[in-house]
């Protein structure tokens, strides 16, 4: 098997990340300093870049512990949450088939969507004379841009003052997260579905309302989608 | 939330994390049932959407459509910046702007 490692693959891969940092690091500064506004201490707030390594996951998982919710409805939120990353790995499977286990280990850790996009592109170009280095130099950039945003906004954070209401950040930036990402119809029954139910269900104990509506807004376009497509084969 | 809960979330979450991206790497398929993928479709906009309108209709945690609600009405606002633009930055700037000019007139 041809060695995986390649530095000049490793630092194409690197360069190949810079662009999609200027849309990360920004968020990076965002969720540290929302994390101490919400009581989270530095450390565990830079624990969460560190350890968890997954953007949304990281601020949606800020405001349940800040609202109170049980570390285990947190977890499993999380879990939920990442659930996409199972579209990643099954891209990736075949192409690291021949790896190592130690990188394909090392690979999946860093396989976050900024990654994979660029990852993917890299393996359908070839530009590089290793497709896996140049991946590995991509992962690294952005785990190294988001451990230290996050640092930024921690020092930022801890010196903003409560008055400002820097919480309302938060439900912005799940926005600005949403639009972008509703493709067809049936997302959009999804996010309806899931919203309207939300707040009904919020008095639900254990903080199970928010994965209640997220499985109804699941569930609902499922439903909606294959329906319309029975209607279309006959 | 104690420390100790604190970790428990972290390492949790760094668990499950790792286990959704290595798991079929590690089984070496690249199939997935088409009824998950197109399940796994619907995930982010539900998630997003269940965060949003909570924090926006129960910001003190009752239900508030009045308009001394500044978190909705200037969340409304970033929606439809959001809707239109598509641009992060422009839907966070409006959001925090809309409500600091709200909260100085009422």
């Amino acid at each position: 098997m041809v060695a995986p490692m390649s530095r000049r693959a490793f630092l194409s891969g690197m360069r190949a990340q810079l662009p999609l940092l200027l849309g990360v690091v920004p968020f990076g500064v965002i969720f540290g300093a929302l994390a101490v506004s919400e009581g989270i201490p530095p450390w565990e707030a830079q624990a969460l870049s560190l350890f968890v390594f997954a953007g949304s996951a990281q601020f949606i998982a800020v405001g349940l512990i800040a609202g109170g919710t049980p570390p285990a409805v947190v977890v499993l939120t999380i879990l939920v949450v990442n659930l996409r990353h199972l579209l990643y790995s099954a891209a990736m499977a075949p192409r690291w088939q021949a790896l190592p286990r130690r990188w394909r280990a090392m690979l999946a850790w860093l396989l976050t969507d900024e990654a994979f996009a660029v990852g993917s592109l890299e393996y359908a170009r070839r530009t590089s004379h290793s497709p896996h280095a140049f991946f590995l130099g991509t992962g690294m950039a952005l785990w190294m841009a988001w451990q230290a945003s996050t640092a930024a906004g921690i020092f930022l954070g801890a010196r903003i003052p409560a008055s400002w209401g820097l919480e309302f950040a938060l439900p912005l930036t799940f926005l600005a997260m949403l639009f972008p990402l509703l493709e067809d119809r049936w997302q959009v029954v999804a996010a309806v579905v899931a919203g309207a139910l939300s707040p009904l269900l919020a008095e639900l104990p254990y903080g199970l309302g928010l994965l209640l509506a997220i499985l109804a807004g699941i569930v609902a376009a499922m439903g909606i989608e294959s329906q319309s497509a029975r209607r279309r084969a006959t | 939330m104690s420390r100790m809960e604190l970790w428990a979330v972290i390492l949790g979450g760094m668990l499950v994390t790792y286990v959704t991206r290595l798991s079929i790497v590690l089984i070496g398929s690249d199939r997935l049932p088409a009824r998950l993928r197109a399940a796994l479709r619907f995930v982010p906009p539900a998630v997003l959407s269940a965060l949003i309108v909570p924090a926006l209709v129960r910001p003190e945690g009752s239900l508030d459509f009045s308009f001394e609600n500044t978190v909705l009405v200037a969340g409304i606002l970033a929606g439809l910046v959001a809707w239109r633009t598509r641009n992060p930055w422009l839907t966070i700037a409006s959001g925090l702007a809309a409500r600091a000019a709200l909260l100085l007139m009422l």
